[in-house]
């Protein structure tokens, strides 16, 4: 197999009549940990949702979404895939996306149903052998000891770990994180991309994280795909990211955008309200 | 700015002024149209005040000789309303993701909705009548109506929490690989599942109001025995199947807020 793990050609992307993403193409190689960067509303998210079909390409073009050796989307058009072949793909969102009423552990193993006889998953009847498993996923971000907890008792940067370990239970391949940092406080946010960091290295599963803040970026990847107003503006290693591109990048964001000290950027920690 | 603001107010708060007026009035216009329409005379209460007390002390004392049959008739008249209530639980939660508009497409949603829109428009004694046609006299035919006329509201209320959740926790179950069942058991259920519960219950209760009345059509329960003892003019009995509705129907919203409030 060829050591492509996404391919991206000639997406555009249009809500309404605005223009989100205008032909963006590109390929990261099975084991890179890429940072997706670029100001807010340059498209950065809406990338990270066609990588997995959550969002469809305008269907005029020629667009073509690969990954993982099959097509994500072809022309708009979502190409359907067995369960199994979709689990291979672990995604983390910036809300986290849990289910909070669900205890931490049936959160982590829902990241198995895409690999189970189709009964068990309808039923929920996780083998023994699978809560082995997720518990060892939720050693690996160290929360094995909340495994109980319902899921909307925890933390941002918990919850954020929890999403990882879906992940990890999925066993997925690659791994896309879309702002999976921006609602942790500083230090929640350093513990995600560490963990990160160390599934692609220790496991060297593909990783591609969108951030906003670019110091992140820096100091966890290698390679930076920086979008502006819904264009590729820069597609290289990260060391050549200077502060002359990075000024250009944000040009017209603001510079609040840029030179957010990483101590500096203390959001609340979401946390979620237990949905009625 | 600041010379602006006065100005801008002044005018929308004229304009809200004039539009209070107007919707104050037409209110008026129809509380006045309803009036007519329903003939009110509160006239005749004083009037008629000395029948009314004739009336009135017809029921007591109430005659406790028939309290066993009635109270027989009462759990009947409850096992109605638990069936007939569980029936369209069951069936309001097919229905109601069906007429979710987050989850189908307008052509599954639009009929589905209009389909329950009809369980719901028809009142449960209508059904009952229907159901005592084609099944004969007896509660079931009460428990096929509670049913069909629950499934509609209960659908309606279900799908209205659905529409009402966030899209989040599906996609986070969607993107592990996840088929659609599994998507809406792990992803939607925990989110809707305490206000359905809630709803459910609610409805368990006006169910068993519901049901007291039933038998005045011949669908089973205690309204058989009110309808009789009433055309009977036997005011003492009619009195006590009143107060065993009263005590059974009080305990049961009791019990049931009391559950109620644990899953909210």
């Amino acid at each position: 197999m060829s050591l492509t793990t996404i391919a991206v050609q000639q997406l555009s992307k249009t809500f309404g009549h605005h223009p989100v993403l205008q032909d963006i193409g590109f390929e990261i190689r099975q084991g890179e940990r890429v940072a997706l960067i670029g100001p807010s509303g340059s498209g950065k998210s809406t990338l990270m949702r066609h990588l997995v079909g959550l969002t469809r390409a305008n269907r005029q073009g020629n667009s073509c979404v690969h990954a993982l050796g099959r097509d994500i989307q072809r022309h708009g058009k979502l190409i359907s895939a067995s369960r199994a072949e979709r689990c291979r793909t672990g995604y983390i969102f910036q809300q986290f996306n849990l289910a909070g009423r669900l205890s931490v552990l049936t959160n982590v193993l829902v990241g198995r149903l895409g690999r189970m006889p189709r009964w068990r998953a309808l039923l929920g009847r996780f083998s023994a052998e699978e809560r082995a498993m997720a518990l060892h996923a939720l050693k690996r971000v160290g929360l094995e000891e909340l495994a109980g907890q319902r899921a909307n008792t925890l933390s941002g940067g918990q919850m954020q770990r929890v999403a990882i370990a879906r992940a990890l239970m999925q066993d997925a391949e690659l791994i896309l994180a879309d702002e999976p940092i921006a609602s942790l406080d500083p230090r929640s946010a350093r513990e995600v991309m560490d963990i990160l960091k160390r599934i692609n290295e220790e496991d060297g599963r593909t990783v591609v994280i969108t951030l906003h803040q670019v110091d992140y970026a820096r100091e966890y990847c290698q390679r930076a795909i920086a979008l502006r107003q819904g264009r590729l503006y820069y597609d290289g290693p990260i060391t050549q990211l200077t502060d002359a591109r990075l000024q250009a990048l944000y040009e017209n964001a603001g510079l609040n955008e840029l030179y957010q000290p990483s101590d500096g950027s203390v959001q609340p920690v979401m946390l979620r309200a237990a949905t009625g | 700015m600041t010379t602006q603001t006065p100005s801008i107010t002044a005018t929308t708060m004229g304009k809200r002024s004039w539009l209070n007026l107007a919707g104050w009035s037409a209110a008026l216009v129809v509380l006045g149209w309803a009036w007519q329409g329903t003939e009110m005379q509160p006239g005749l209460l004083v009037e008629n005040a000395g029948n009314m007390a004739t009336l009135a002390s017809d029921f007591v004392p109430p005659s406790f000789t028939n309290l066993g049959h009635y109270i027989e008739q009462m759990l009947v008249t409850i096992q109605i309303a638990i069936w007939g209530t569980l029936l369209a639980i069951v069936f309001a939660i097919p229905c109601s993701l069906l007429s979710s508009d987050n989850l189908v497409p307008w052509w599954v949603y639009q009929p589905m909705r209009r389909l329950m829109d009809a369980c719901r428009a028809i009142n449960e004694l209508v059904f009952a009548m229907l159901f005592v046609v084609a099944v004969g006299l007896g509660p079931f035919a009460g428990t096929l109506a509670l049913f069909i006329h629950t499934t509609g509201v209960l659908a309606k209320l279900f799908s209205e929490a659905v529409e009402a959740t966030e899209a989040g926790p599906m996609e986070g179950i969607r993107v592990t690989g996840a088929g659609r069942i599994e998507e809406i058991i792990f992803g939607l259920i925990p989110q809707v599942l305490p206000l359905w519960i809630s709803v459910s219950l609610y409805r368990f209760e006006s169910n068993i109001r519901s049901a007291t009345v039933l038998g005045m059509v011949g669908a089973g329960g205690i309204g058989v025995s009110l309808w009789e003892t009433m055309r009977g003019f036997q005011y003492t009995e009619t009195a006590t199947i009143m107060l065993v509705i009263i005590v059974a129907v009080t305990a049961l919203d009791m019990a049931s807020q009391t559950l109620r409030k644990r899953f909210i």
